[in-house]
């Protein structure tokens, strides 16, 4: 009998290994919890497509066997969108990242959580355009260091899990990497969602962000997700002066709601016209 | 498409012949095509086939979605091809000009889709409700990089119907997008259009993998192959990419000689077939020493021209083309040999002029007409050109 790693394991395409990404990224790791969170559901990987876009992120796609649509910068929700109404039995997983989703793709994004379409987007956000080398993201904090603000982020960055509930999104969760049990479980209560989820996954880029960040070297990044991050849950036991104070990033499961589905309701018209014919 | 799936359909659509618009015509056409997916987002003059297709997608058990701009609703289209529908798209230049990127896209992941540009006049937002002939290139060279699609051309509502049929069966046969340039002129005028019946529908469906799926090659099967598409779903585990990619799929992007015997695949695909995707109307050509070349709305005001030449014992003969890309070159050379001068009218500053005197390469003289504002050329405007050229000298 396989172990758990050797199980997950059978999931990737061998012969697409070793990976593109870089010691201390934490693509892999989302990769593991993606690939753990599709076997404890024990979902049919011939029923499942993984979708994704332009960037280090949207290279796990390729990592697993089964299908996968490697689309073009920014688009892998309008793709995702297109096979799953098309055929709603297939569950449709997208990898982003911050640069692909909320940069170049940010109008897929919130339109996708306003439209609600059955999806569930993995986005690692790891604050920069990690593949081209370390340049400023809309999610780079402010000050923040990059090769193309060298002199600091002059400008205001996304909360994407919060601008991702506004837009209408019934399902929006965040954790850091370093939460491999809450993260696996957070996916499978995404991709059991009827409706739009979107997982925001804080992912170190070891390799893009230069000394002067703050943030060279994996220790420098895991200590800042801890000192930046409150979880939601904490959140909400705090009183309200207290909560006035905070200026972390909560974490955790942030929106849970039940909301009309677009497969589901156009399904329903496609059966009051079948009816009729009768 | 059984019997019943088009008894359904016709009723949907109601009487033949019908008196509609082109857009509604393509509309028409992609259902009896078998398209089950429409993606788009309104622009004028383009947007009665979105309307249509929304009226017509639940009663076909079918789906119709808004994208948030034109770059969704290609890349929906191409998701939903994947996901084993035959989907469609339309829209006029400025979206045309958005959905470039996702064309060069499917062209690379070769997947089956049908875009129809109903043109209008540009650069930019230029004559919205004014038709045009200014995507021609832009359909053939729009994206980035070494490709070959497929372009057709109605000049009717008719044809409009036909050939989005036609498009469809082209497309899933070579695996490639395929473009429908139509017109803000033939897009809004409404024509008598006859839907055909049951038994002269020839639909073409894209072809599966049957072997398994340790043994399917997804990308590859020889130099002007088109390989069967294991879509999503079916178990073939497809890894579908943009990168240059092997056989299998799998990205190579440093690799010269992979990316060598790719893209010139996906050419040759095309190229090699060029005869059989020959698309022309002749007349009058029997004796003829000039020949007016034209295609879409042109096409009418050219034919009408030709026949008052004709009337006059001019020997003028009349070429339109309706398969635009690939060009038909050999048919321009052979006509180049027989005729002295070619004139060619056409709604733009001068696009599939060139490609002619490419063709003919000097074998005769080929005069422009151009017209530009988003007015049809008049038949005196033809006469006098033809005139001119048989009376001009070669150089």
């Amino acid at each position: 009998m396989f172990n758990k790693a050797e199980r997950i394991r059978e999931y990737l395409r061998s012969e697409m290994l070793p990976s593109i990404f870089c010691s201390g990224c934490g693509n892999g790791n989302v990769l593991n919890y993606t690939l753990r969170a599709i076997d404890e559901l024990r979902i049919d990987i011939d029923k499942v497509v993984f979708i994704s876009g332009i960037g280090c992120s949207s290279r796990l796609p390729g990592y697993i066997d089964a299908d996968g649509l490697h689309t073009t910068h920014g688009r892998a929700i309008a793709f995702a969108t297109g096979v799953k109404t098309a055929n709603p039995d297939l569950t449709v997983i997208i990898f982003t990242g911050d640069g692909d989703c909320a940069g170049i793709g940010g109008n897929h994004l919130i339109h996708a959580a306003r439209r609600n379409v059955d999806l569930t987007v993995i986005e690692m956000n790891n604050y920069n355009y990690g593949m081209t080398g370390g340049q400023l993201s809309p999610t780079t904090p402010v000050e923040g260091r990059t090769t193309t603000s060298p002199f600091g982020n002059l400008e205001e960055p996304f909360d994407l899990a919060a601008l991702v509930v506004g837009a209408g999104a019934p399902f929006v969760a965040r954790w850091p990497v370093g939460y491999p049990y809450e993260t696996v479980d957070t996916i499978k209560r995404g991709i059991e969602k009827k409706g739009f989820s979107f997982i925001e996954i804080l992912t170190p880029c070891p390799t893009g962000y230069s000394p002067e960040s703050g943030l060279k070297g994996n220790r420098q990044i895991w200590d800042w997700y801890k000192r930046n991050t409150l979880l939601a849950s904490k959140y909400r036991q705090l009183s309200d002066e207290e909560r006035a104070d905070e200026d972390r990033m909560l974490i955790g499961v942030l929106q849970d709601v039940e909301k009309r589905e677009f497969t589901d309701e156009w399904a329903k018209l496609v059966a009051q016209f079948a009816a009729s014919r009768e | 498409m059984d019997k019943q799936g088009y008894d359904a359909i016709r009723k949907l659509l109601g009487e033949s012949p019908a008196f509609v618009q082109g857009d509604v015509a393509c509309a028409y056409g992609a259902v009896l095509a078998g398209c089950r997916y429409f993606a788009g987002y309104p622009i004028t003059p383009a947007t009665e086939t979105a309307e249509s297709m929304a009226s017509l997608m639940p009663g076909c058990g079918g789906t119709y979605i808004q994208m948030e701009d034109e770059i969704a609703s290609i890349a929906a289209v191409i998701g939903a091809s994947w996901a084993g529908e035959k989907a469609m798209t339309t829209t006029s230049g400025p979206g045309f000009s958005l959905m470039q990127e996702n064309i060069g896209y499917a062209c690379m992941t070769e997947t089956p889709c049908v875009i129809v540009n109903v043109q209008r006049s540009g650069p930019s937002t230029g004559q919205p409700t004014e038709p045009a002939q200014g995507d021609m290139m832009q359909a053939r060279w729009g994206s980035h990089g070494d490709y070959e699609l497929i372009a057709l051309v109605p000049n009717s509502v008719q044809e409009c119907l036909d050939l989005v049929i036609e498009a469809f069966n082209l497309s899933e046969r070579f695996r490639v997008p395929v473009i429908v340039l139509t017109d803000g002129e033939v897009g809004h005028m409404r024509e008598k259009t006859v839907i055909p019946e049951f038994d002269e529908l020839k639909l073409v469906e894209r072809e599966t993998p049957t072997v398994p799926r340790e043994s399917y090659v997804p990308f590859g099967g020889g130099e002007a192959a088109v390989p069967p598409m294991g879509f999503f779903g079916l178990g073939y585990r497809t890894y579908v990419t943009g990168l240059t990619h092997t056989e299998k799929g799998l990205p190579a992007t440093s690799s010269a000689e992979e990316h060598t015997k790719l893209v010139s695949r996906l050419c040759e695909k095309i190229r090699q077939a060029s005869e059989s995707l020959v698309r022309i109307e002749e007349r009058y050509l029997d004796e003829a020493e000039f020949a007016v070349v034209s295609y879409g709305i042109t096409s009418r005001v050219a034919l009408n021209a030709v026949r008052t030449l004709r009337r006059r014992k001019k020997k003028i003969g009349y070429l339109r083309l309706i398969g635009l890309w690939p060009f038909p070159e050999e048919r321009l050379l052979g006509l180049s040999k027989q005729v002295k001068g070619i004139l060619v009218p056409e709604m733009n500053l001068g696009q599939v002029y060139h490609p002619i005197r490419e063709a003919v390469a000097g074998k005769c003289r080929v005069a422009h007409l151009p017209k530009i504002g988003g007015e049809i050329h008049t038949p005196a405007e033809i006469v006098e050109a033809v005139q001119k050229l048989m009376g001009g000298r070669r150089r």
